[in-house]
C-alpha cells in the first residue's frame, strides 16, 4: 500500500491521526507527517483514516 | 445472510448516505431506498460557511462523492410526512407509500427560525446549499453584513465576510461568543480573534427587531441596548432545531431530538426499541457515557459519519453490534486559526487555560465535570488533541454496554 496526503488539502483535522496514530502524526509546527509505505497490519486503520478525514485529502496510490 | 429487502433511508444527506454506504461495506444486497426532501443529491455542509462564501466554491465542490457500486433508487425533493412503524411504511408527500423491511431515520436539523413574524427580505438563514447560494450572491456587494448569534456558525459567517472586506456586525445576547458550546476561555480568544479582523462585536445584547423599507428589503435591526445598527443583509445563526414533526404520531419518543438507546434504535413511549428503524446524525439523541449516560445529541460531522455506520450495523446485525459510544469531535475554522475539539466541552462545569500564545493564534483548553476531565478544545494546536482523545478512548472502552435488549 502506498499512500499520499494532499496537504494543500489538508485542514489538520486530526481524524487520520485518532484512526491511524501510528502512521500519521503533527510535528512541532503542526504539520501532518506520515508513513506513506504503512506496514500490513496497519492497512486496516489507514483505510478508516480515509474514511475518516473530512477533505478527503488522502489517497491511496494504486486502489481506487 | 439477512433477510433484508428493502431498506429506506429517510434523509438523503450526510447521515443518510453514510449508512447507505455502511449497508453496502457490509454485504447487504437488497434493495436500497433514499428518501430527501432537498433536490440535490448529497452535499457536504461544513464548507458553506467556509470556503462557498469566501473562496468562491462553485456548488458542485460541496458535493458528497457516491460511489457508483451503491446501487441505490434516489426520491429526491420529496418529504416525507409519515412513518408508521407497526406497517413498516413511509408515506411520501406525492401520495406514495413505501414498504420497509429495515429504516434508517436520517432528517438532521434546520436552522432555528426568527421567532418574529416576520423578516424583511435580505434577512437569511445558512443549513443548506440553497440558502447559502443567496448569502454568497449578496455578500460580496452588501453594505454591512448583520450576524445574529455569534456561534460556530455565525463566528465563519463574520470571518468570511471580513476575508472579502465587508463591514461586519455580530451580535451575541451572551457575554462572550461560543460561551454555551465552549465556556469563557475560548469566548474571549474568539471575541479578541473577531475584533482583530475589524468585526464590530456587540455582546450581552440582542436583536429586538429588524427594520425594512417600503419596499419591504432590509435596512438595519434595533438592539435591546437602544442602539441601531445599520445592514442590508442579515444572517441568522441561532442554533438548530431537529427534524422531528413528521415523526409525530409514530409513538417515537421526539423530545429535543429522535430519542435513542445506545444501539441508534428509537425508543417507544413505553422506553421499549422500535423494530427494525434506526436513526443516525443530527436528528438523534442517546444516552452517552462520558456524559454520565445523559441524553446528548451531537450536530457534529464526524458524529453524522460514524453513528450512521453503528445504525446500520443493528439494522444488519443486531446481535453482535457494540453499541455507539464514540469520542465525540469537532471543528471550526475562523480567520485561519483552527479550532478543534474532542469530548463534550459543552457539559463542562469548569474549564483551564494550558496553553495560551497570542502571536501564533494558539490555544489549548481543558474541560472538566464533577472533577472529570470531560473535554479538550485546541486553536492551531491539533497536535495536541491526540493524547486527550486517546484518554476518552481508553475510558470509553472501559465502559460495557449492556447485553443487547430486545
Ligand atoms: C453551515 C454549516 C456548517 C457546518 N460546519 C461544521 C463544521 O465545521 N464542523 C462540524 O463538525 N460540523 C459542521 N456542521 C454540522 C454538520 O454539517 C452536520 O452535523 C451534518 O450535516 C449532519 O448530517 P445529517 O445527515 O444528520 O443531517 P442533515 O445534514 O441536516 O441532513 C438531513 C437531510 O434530511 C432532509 N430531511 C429533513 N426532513 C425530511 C423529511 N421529512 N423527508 C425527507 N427528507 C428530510 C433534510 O432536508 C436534509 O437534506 C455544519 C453545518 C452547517 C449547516
Ligand atoms: S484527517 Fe485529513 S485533514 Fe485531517 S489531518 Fe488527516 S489528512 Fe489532514
Amino acid at each position: 500500500m502506498t499512500m499520499t496526503v494532499d496537504l494543500d488539502l489538508c485542514q489538520n483535522h486530526g481524524q487520520c491521526v485518532y484512526a491511524a496514530p501510528e502512521v500519521f502524526a503533527f510535528d512541532e509546527d503542526e504539520i501532518l507527517t506520515y508513513q506513506p509505505e504503512p506496514p500490513e497490519s496497519q492497512h486496516d486503520k489507514v483505510r478508516a483514516a480515509v474514511a475518516a478525514c473530512p477533505v478527503r485529502a488522502i489517497r491511496l496510490v494504486g486502489e481506487s | 445472510m439477512s433477510p433484508l429487502r428493502r431498506i429506506v433511508v429517510v434523509g438523503a444527506s450526510l447521515a443518510g448516505l453514510r449508512a447507505a454506504e455502511a449497508l453496502r461495506r457490509s454485504g447487504y444486497a437488497g434493495e436500497l431506498v433514499l428518501v430527501g426532501d432537498e433536490p440535490h443529491l448529497p452535499y457536504d455542509r461544513p464548507p458553506l460557511t467556509k470556503q462557498f462564501l469566501n473562496d468562491g466554491w462553485r456548488p458542485e465542490q460541496t458535493a458528497l462523492p457516491v460511489a457508483p457500486g451503491l446501487d441505490a433508487t434516489w426520491r429526491l425533493g420529496v418529504p416525507v410526512t409519515r412513518l408508521d412503524v407497526s406497517a413498516h411504511a413511509v408515506h411520501l408527500a406525492d401520495g406514495a407509500r413505501l414498504h420497509y423491511d429495515g429504516a434508517v431515520l436520517a432528517t438532521g436539523a434546520r436552522a432555528r427560525p426568527w421567532p418574529g413574524p416576520t423578516t424583511p427580505t435580505g434577512v437569511h438563514t445558512i443549513r443548506g446549499l440553497d440558502d447559502a447560494i443567496q448569502v454568497a450572491k449578496a455578500l460580496p456587494h452588501a453594505g454591512r453584513l448583520l450576524i445574529v448569534g455569534a456561534g460556530f456558525l455565525g463566528g465563519e459567517v463574520a470571518a468570511a465576510a471580513r476575508a472579502l472586506g465587508v463591514p461586519a456586525t455580530l451580535v451575541e445576547s451572551q457575554d462572550w461568543p461560543l460561551l454555551a458550546p465552549a465556556g469563557p476561555h475560548v469566548g474571549r480568544f474568539v471575541a479578541a480573534l473577531h475584533r482583530a479582523h475589524g468585526v464590530d462585536l456587540r455582546l450581552g445584547v440582542r436583536v429586538r427587531d429588524f427594520t425594512g423599507n417600503a419596499r419591504g428589503e432590509l435596512t438595519g435591526a434595533e438592539l435591546t441596548d437602544g442602539t441601531n445598527v445599520e445592514a442590508d443583509l442579515a444572517v441568522l445563526a441561532l442554533g438548530a432545531k431537529p427534524n422531528i414533526e413528521w415523526l409525530a404520531g409514530s409513538g417515537l419518543i421526539t423530545d429535543g431530538g429522535l430519542v435513542c438507546d445506545e444501539y441508534c434504535r428509537p425508543l417507544w413511549d413505553d422506553g421499549r426499541p422500535a423494530p427494525d428503524v434506526v436513526a443516525a446524525g443530527d436528528l438523534a439523541r442517546w444516552p452517552h457515557p462520558l456524559a454520565g449516560n445523559e441524553l446528548i445529541s451531537l450536530g457534529h460531522w464526524s458524529n453524522a459519519v460514524e453513528q450512521a455506520t453503528a445504525a446500520a450495523q443493528t439494522l444488519l446485525q443486531p446481535d453482535t453490534t457494540p453499541g455507539y459510544r464514540p469520542v465525540p469531535s469537532f471543528w471550526s475554522d475562523l480567520y485561519g486559526v483552527r479550532m478543534r475539539s474532542v469530548g463534550l466541552p459543552h457539559l463542562a462545569d469548569v474549564s483551564a487555560v494550558i496553553e495560551h500564545d497570542d502571536s501564533k493564534h494558539r490555544l489549548v483548553v481543558t474541560y472538566h465535570r464533577n472533577g472529570q476531565l470531560i473535554g479538550a478544545l485546541t486553536a492551531n494546536r491539533t497536535s495536541r488533541l491526540a493524547p486527550f482523545r486517546a484518554e476518552f478512548q481508553r475510558h470509553l472502552s472501559g465502559t460495557h454496554p449492556s447485553a443487547l435488549p430486545a
